[in-house]
């Protein structure tokens, strides 16, 4: 299948390691990938943070790059779903019907990474490898926006080497949400603490997630705090083999 | 400035309860420092998920249930001005009296007069989110008249000259022994060797009021439901304080919001099984009291309903906005929040704290005066999934954002990088020269407002030595 | 302008999209289940109320073994005679201070939902004025099984609004201190029911 990468603005600029083990992931499960090099950002921050009309240009520039491809992916809950539920809403109050139609149209077409494996490629088994002790954060936007329910577990249950340990309290926010972490830091911050006790007392060695941004948030934090965890991203755990790992 | 008298209004300013003195983060700052506040806040929340969740998976048509009040809803929000005066003549037939109130002023105006007319100089009240907003207490104090709250949790607040800081539970941030200490304190005739046993907290409260109760003409309550198409209104409440309000005195004023009525009897059967699930954790609550009009030697036979638009006429006027106006003040959505978990109620600075109350506050008073509350949120999604009437509140937040006068320096920064994200080269080339910004600093630390806020608990990822698309590039 | 003017202007106004409305779907479960008696049971016993299976001729031995044979038990006017205990004395628009001297009310009952443990009152005369099941501090409640719906949905169907009514669910009880529930505030402290079957 030929599919188009929507690496998104932060995997772009922060952690690219997500984005290539998206290519090397569905390259070795014999897909063709291709990055529309003319992508940027979803607009979700601006959206989100109140800035909608500053996102009509994101959301064209989404639409217009992505409308010639059937199936594209992101590794990223976050992004997806303001694609598929924020996109068409901008256009509809800033464009006009047209593009509303095209954006949802297109959205339609966006899958985050997890559903695109198990509902549009039918895989579990993706053939990884990783041996290491694991907690899985369900995201805000990937659990309650996109909705992935429990594919990433799925695919974590099949990668072997893999001791996948349960996160308590799993559906609580990390505190990140974009901009609240910094409008609210403290609060973001009260509640980041509160995932980390939870993580540390899972005995992982590795918290992984399907969000780059969430990520980042409990990485930082983890680090700040030397917890010796690591945040991980799904692609790239489900890219690892024995012979990269 | 001249408005058009018809058009829809916000909420006054000077009275009620609706805007807090400071903004979110920094009244949230206190109480984040409070670590007594945050256990009973997060012993309350969670007991309170707990059961609510183990009753609701007790239901297998809970979804449709929900739909069914969402559309319920939307029918009536739809049919107000109509589904209104059908209440009125219901009412009116059944030997009620309906007063109009546009804002919390003439509300407050309009039960002084009443209760003044019965001569009496103190009035018992059911717990009522209404007449909270409205300020109520504070301008029946004002008049000479005394009002005395009978809800256990109300009576801590009152006891305590305290705020509410929740909207099922107005008393949620105290836990039991903090309970004694403001009976002990404020609570006259209390026995001196009161424990901090729940039970026994509560027979102190029973012996309390039960004279009051005997000896109160006057009653003031709120309500949950009116039925548009029989002229019924109903309380749903626990401890039976409800009941005496609503039964041993001559004369009931009810202040209700407009948004409250449903069409017919029949819809009942939905916010019924909805409401009690959603909002205590219960199949059923302990007391129900429904009555229509006066009914000739039973309860009250002066009945007074006050119809309080105070800003929900702006609400409805608000087409995507308008969905606020089907909450049923369960709480469900304070419940699940993260954020209300770790600030509690008071830091939102209105009587509707909450999710709920991020949406619904701003919406009221209008945004401007109520500015940091969209913000209250990180939009995890959380409360859309417990509102038993499915109200979007993330989808509002993000909207109401939209609405917020923005700060000059954050509405450039946004600028600046819409700009450049809507440019591919140009996007390109700030991830390099960002790159190079951060090998010159120092990671991690000490970044200037308003990333300071991040840096204080978190590292800064390391900058990795390609973008994405440059590997890409490379290939 | 009168504010009832102004609010309805107010409200016309602000629905000036005139937004169309699609009709209520009511896909969730429709009354006329069958009824589980036992549910009814286990539910009111889950709120702390106590059940008593009695049969009619029972019923005053029953409230006697309750409240003893010397308790001063209240009665509205209109209950069945034999189901009176011998020294009740009748709601005649009594004083709420004799009302709440009682030592008990015993009533009938309207309906009752087994699915939430709920028993209706509506004021008839086996039922009495509201006040007369508020003061006191224990209530019994003499409730015949085919009194007993599925659902709330049933109860619904069968009250009538123009009726003061009243829901009770167990108890008086409050989760007002830490969100537990406690029984017993300000309504009575004692439910009990005895559910008739013959």
């Amino acid at each position: 299948m030929r599919i188009a990468l929507f690496a998104t603005c932060l995997a772009d600029t922060l952690f690219p390691e997500a984005a290539k083990a998206t290519v090397l992931l569905l390259e070795r499960l014999g897909h063709e990938v291709v990055f529309p090099a003319e992508q940027t950002c979803c607009g979700q921050m601006h959206v989100n943070t109140g800035y909608q009309a500053a996102a009509l240009p994101l959301v064209k520039r989404y639409a217009s790059v992505f409308d010639p491809y059937d199936v594209i992916v992101a590794p990223s809950g976050s992004c997806v779903g303001s694609i598929r539920h924020q996109h068409s809403m901008v256009a509809a109050a800033y464009g006009d019907a047209g593009l509303a139609a095209r954006a949802a149209d297109v959205g339609s077409r966006t899958y985050e990474l997890s559903e695109l494996l198990v509902d549009v490629l039918g895989v579990e088994d993706v053939g990884a490898y990783f041996p290491h002790r694991v907690t899985y954060h369900p995201t805000c936007h990937s659990l309650r926006m996109t909705r992935v329910g429990d594919k990433p577990l799925r695919l974590l249950r099949q990668v072997r080497g893999l001791d996948l340990v349960e996160l308590p309290a799993a559906e609580q926010c990390c505190g990140f949400g974009g901009t609240f972490a910094i409008k609210n830091a403290e609060t973001s911050t009260a509640m980041l603490a509160d995932k980390m006790t939870n993580i540390v007392s899972t005995g992982a060695d590795v918290c992984t997630a399907g969000d780059a941004s969430c990520l980042m948030h409990i990485g930082g934090g983890l680090s700040r705090l030397r917890t010796g965890v690591r945040t991980v991203h799904l692609a790239e755990i489900l890219a690892s083999t024995e012979f990269t790992s | 400035m001249s408005t058009f008298l018809g058009m829809p209004a916000t909420a006054p300013r000077g009275v009620g309860h609706l805007r807090g003195d400071q903004t979110f983060p920094r009244a949230a700052h206190d109480a984040l420092g409070n670590s007594q506040l945050r256990r009973n806040l997060r012993h309350a929340t969670t007991t309170i998920r707990g059961k609510s969740g183990k009753v609701i998976a007790e239901l297998p048509d809970w979804q449709e249930l929900r739909d069914a009040g969402s559309a319920i809803k939307a029918d009536v929000m739809a049919r107000l001005p109509e589904l209104l005066e059908e209440l009125e003549a219901r009412v009116t037939e059944a030997g009620g009296v309906v007063h109009w109130a546009a804002d919390a002023n003439e509300a407050n105006e309009i039960v002084t007069r009443l209760v003044r007319e019965t001569g009496s100089s103190r009035v018992i009240k059911v717990k009522s989110m209404a007449t909270q907003e409205i300020g109520l207490n504070e301008a029946l104090e004002e008049a000479g008249i005394t009002p005395v709250e009978t809800d256990l949790a109300e009576l801590i607040v009152q006891l305590g000259d305290d705020k509410p800081s929740h909207i099922l539970v107005p008393a949620i941030h105290r836990n039991r022994s903090e309970i004694r200490e403001i009976f002990l304190r404020a609570m006259p005739g209390v026995d001196p060797a009161l424990t901090d046993d729940p039970p026994v907290l509560a027979a102190a409260a029973r012996r309390y009021l039960r004279e009051t109760f005997l000896s109160t003409e006057v009653a003031v309550s709120g309500a949950n439901f009116a039925i548009a198409a029989t002229g019924t209104l109903g309380v749903v409440e626990s401890e039976g304080n409800g009941r005496m309000c609503l039964t041993l005195p001559d004369t009931l004023i009810t202040v209700m919001g407009i948004e409250k009525v449903l069409p017919t009897w029949r819809d009942l059967e939905v916010f019924l099984q909805l409401l009690p699930r959603a909002s205590t954790g219960e199949r059923m609550n302990p007391y129900t009291t429904m009555w229509t009009g006066v009914t000739p030697g039973d309860g009250p036979q002066n009945f007074h309903l006050v119809l309080l638009d105070n800003g929900r006429s702006a609400v409805l006027a608000d087409t995507a906005g308008r969905q606020a106006l089907h909450c049923i003040r369960c709480s469900a959505c304070l419940n699940v929040c993260p954020v209300y978990e770790r600030t509690g109620g008071h830091s939102y600075g209105s009587v509707y704290p909450g999710p709920i109350g991020a949406v619904l506050s701003p919406q009221l008073t209008g945004v401007a005066d109520n500015a940091s509350l969209p913000y209250a949120s990180s939009l995890c999604g959380a409360c859309f999934d417990a509102c038993p009437v499915k109200i979007d509140i993330p989808s509002l937040l993000v909207h109401l954002r939209n609405q917020v006068p923005h700060p000059p320096a954050e509405r450039a920064a946004m600028a600046a990088a819409a700009y450049t994200m809507a440019r591919p080269r140009l996007y390109a080339n700030a991830q390099r020269a960002a790159k190079l910004a951060r090998i010159a600093g120092r990671r991690g630390r000490g970044l200037p407002p308003p990333f300071s806020g991040w840096t204080a608990g978190r590292d800064l990822p390391e900058f990795p030595s390609q973008t994405f698309r440059d590997w890409w590039a490379e290939r | 302008m009168s504010s009832r003017d102004l609010i309805l202007g107010r409200v016309r106004a602000a629905l000036r999209d005139a937004p169309v409305v699609a009709e209520v779907p009511r896909e969730y479960r429709q009354g006329g289940r069958a009824v589980d008696v036992e549910v009814l049971v286990d539910r009111l016993v889950d709120y702390k109320a106590e059940v008593h299976r009695v049969s009619s001729a029972e019923v005053v031995g029953a409230v006697a073994a309750i409240v003893g044979g010397e308790a001063a038990v209240l009665v509205p006017p209109g209950l069945p005679e034999s189901w009176r205990p011998a020294g009740a004395f009748v709601d005649d628009d009594l004083a709420p201070d004799r009302i709440a001297a009682a030592d008990a009310v015993l009533t009938a009952a309207a309906v009752a939902v087994a699915e939430t443990g709920t028993i209706v009152l509506d004021a008839s005369p086996d039922q009495g004025r509201r006040i007369i099941t508020l003061l006191p501090d224990v209530h019994i409640c003499v409730l015949r099984t085919d009194q007993v719906v599925a659902a709330v949905p049933d109860a619904v169907a069968r009250l009538d609004p123009r009726r003061p009514l009243t829901w009770i669910s167990g108890p008086s009880a409050t989760s007002d201190i830490e969100l537990n529930r406690v029984e017993g505030v300000h309504g009575p402290r004692h439910l009990h029911v005895l559910l008739v079957a013959d």
